[in-house]
């Protein structure tokens, strides 16, 4: 009796306690929507004292002290009508997020499912070495693999790209190539994929053979459908991380084609009289990843499950 | 009966084929962007430049480790990772212990918990200033309170700021992690340990950490590999020169390809691709170890 007592009690601190933690989590993500409501002179007002050492000659009034708010005076959409409406500049760099992240996530993908297919049949010593390659590749920061990248690429002459005497519409192309290509084959989903492949009974390659399907069918209709969960989570870990990076485009793109930066690196830049403006930059950014979680946190959580040292 | 086992051998001849034949693209692929021009990054890290041509030996590293700028890059994020890392994985599985209870509204906190890791880490970096500007929330908490306000960002207690940074982005994605490891846990040998009288802490230690030992490796190397990348807030809030303290080896890079030097910049890499390596090897020994016993 008195331990059942006693584990009420338990019960109920842990529970505030997670509660208090989970709200102090989600806080930082809430603060940034709700203050994209605000008007552009409350930003000032409350803000203003950290845009302007970087801008210099505000004249409004601004307050000494930043003030945290987390609910506007007046709600409005005027952020939203000159991010999306007056001013094009945000949205062509959400546009060059957007044509950097879709293709080296659907790009790698797809030689995930093919690479991993081929590491998890018929596994041998060599495959095995292979493999243990990538992982070490895998594992390396960008700090590392970014030179042989830059090197590569500048051979190719895709960093310099005026340099290539093409068309300036080939120029953007071939520099936006030039972030997209490493990240293809970059072996984090091979990784992750090949070790769920790797767990699906022989047995139904089996059957499906005695059926008369080809390999290419094995891979289509048992593999592809078998990882769906894992490649939708395995998707959504890419997608986020090159819808966030700023390594990659600070060393690889240069010159004129700072203008093809992604919103990611570009947000740290907004100064003063934008300033009104950055919170709704903020989260128009957060769209698609929050939409993202939203569709696919069970895949997320259902995905995880193949994970668990470090070896296939 | 002969010819029909020939046959099939035959093919599964082709099948191994066209499995070795998958794996091509890429093999491709990373021998171009990765491993070739890294044995390019090998020869210049040895060479005096890459014009003449001339070798050198060991002197670029030589030149790398009395540069005060790669020392001090090197020191801020060696101390950063050593920090935020063991931290992260200690919290996250504290709280998955916490959630493996039975309380009310479990997954809603959990998907609170797991939210930072789908928000962009440039669409909340105007709450981080909001909230450690010189004239911020927690310097206004700190005053509320009577205690000494602090510049976070210009002072050397900026790590502080930029370790809850990374923990808020990471425990929930870790946490997430223990807890399907937890439940995978037999759960008889729990029975048995409780049938014979064995006390949580017990529990704790002898059954669970041995269970969760490969997952935790598995989590100490993601978080690793995360905490490289404390780059980017770091860089969204401060930009290219941040406070000494701030100054991370990501800065060092980027800011020796400016002028590149690619001794400079070759050595360094080769010299942090080597300590990850050392780490790699580590772990996979700690892997063999400690996941021997419970892998069946």
């Amino acid at each position: 009796m008195i331990v059942r007592k006693q584990n009420k009690f338990l019960d109920i601190s842990v529970t505030i306690f997670i509660a208090a933690a989970a709200i102090l989590f989600l806080m930082p993500t809430v603060l940034t929507i709700a203050n994209s409501f605000m008007t552009s002179s409350e930003i000032n007002a409350n803000y203003g004292v950290m845009f302007s050492n970087m801008s210099g000659g505000e004249k409004t009034f601004i307050s000494e002290d930043i003030n945290l708010k987390f609910i506007p005076d007046k709600v409005t959409l005027d952020q939203y009508k000159s991010v999306l409406i007056k001013n094009v500049d945000y949205l062509m760099k959400f546009w060059n997020s957007v044509i950097l992240t879709v293709p080296i996530t659907f790009f790698q993908l797809l030689l995930a499912v093919v690479t991993s297919y081929g590491f998890s049949r018929y596994p041998g010593k060599i495959k095995g070495l292979i493999f243990f390659v990538y992982i070490i590749l895998m594992l390396m920061p960008a700090q590392v693999t970014l030179v042989p990248n830059y090197l590569v690429l500048d051979k190719f002459g895709m960093i310099e790209t005026q340099e290539l005497g093409v068309s300036q519409e080939m120029e953007r192309f071939v520099s936006r190539l030039a972030i997209i290509l490493p990240a293809v084959f970059s072996p984090f989903s091979i990784f992750l994929l090949t070790k769920v492949m790797k767990r699906i009974p022989t047995s139904y390659v089996e059957a499906a053979k005695l059926d008369g399907a080809g390999e290419i069918q094995i891979m289509t209709k048992i593999y592809l459908p078998m990882c769906k969960s894992a490649l939708v989570s395995i998707g959504m870990l890419v997608f986020i991380d090159y819808w966030n990076m700023v390594e990659q485009p600070l060393v690889l793109m240069k010159g004129d084609n700072t203008s093809l930066h992604p919103l990611s690196v570009f947000l740290s830049q907004i100064s003063g009289a934008e300033a009104g403006l950055a919170f709704a930059v903020g989260a128009v950014y957060m769209i698609p990843t929050i939409l993202m979680f939203l569709y696919g946190e069970d895949y997320l959580v259902e995905g995880i499950t193949y994970s668990g040292g470090i070896k296939g | 009966m002969k010819k029909k086992k020939l046959r099939s051998q035959c093919g599964r001849g082709r099948e191994k084929i066209f499995s070795c034949a998958c794996l091509v693209p890429s093999i491709v692929g990373v021998l171009i962007f990765f491993l070739i021009p890294f044995g390019i990054v090998i020869y210049y890290s040895m060479i005096n430049n890459p014009v003449s041509g001339e070798y050198v030996g060991l002197e670029n590293y030589r030149n790398l480790l009395d540069n005060l700028a790669f020392t001090k890059a090197a020191k801020n994020t060696a101390t950063f990772s050593l920090i935020a890392v063991p931290l992260s994985i200690v919290l996250s599985l504290g709280l998955a212990i916490l959630l493996e209870r039975n309380i009310p509204g479990k997954s809603i906190f959990r998907t609170f918990f797991l939210s930072p890791l789908m928000v962009p880490t440039a669409s909340v970096v105007l709450v981080w200033q909001v909230l450690f500007h010189n004239h911020g929330t927690i310097n206004q908490i700190i005053e509320a309170f009577g205690g000494q306000t602090v510049d976070w960002l210009k002072s050397p207690k900026g790590q502080v700021i930029i370790i809850l940074m990374f923990l808020w982005k990471n425990i929930g994605y870790n946490m997430i992690l223990f807890m399907s490891a937890l439940c995978s846990i037999p759960r008889d040998i729990i029975e048995v340990a409780d049938l014979e009288g064995a006390g949580s802490f017990y529990k704790f230690i002898h059954i669970k950490l041995r269970y969760l030992s490969p997952t935790i490796i598995f989590v100490f190397i993601l978080s690793l590999i995360n905490s490289f990348k404390i780059f980017r807030e770091v860089y969204l809030l401060t930009g290219k020169y941040p406070f000494g303290k701030l100054y991370m080896l990501q800065h060092f890079m980027n800011n020796t390809f400016e002028n590149l030097n690619y001794q400079k910049l070759s050595a360094a890499a080769v010299l942090f691709a080597l300590v990850m390596i050392v780490i790699i090897a580590l772990l996979l020994i700690a892997e063999n170890i400690f996941g021997k016993d419970v892998e069946n």
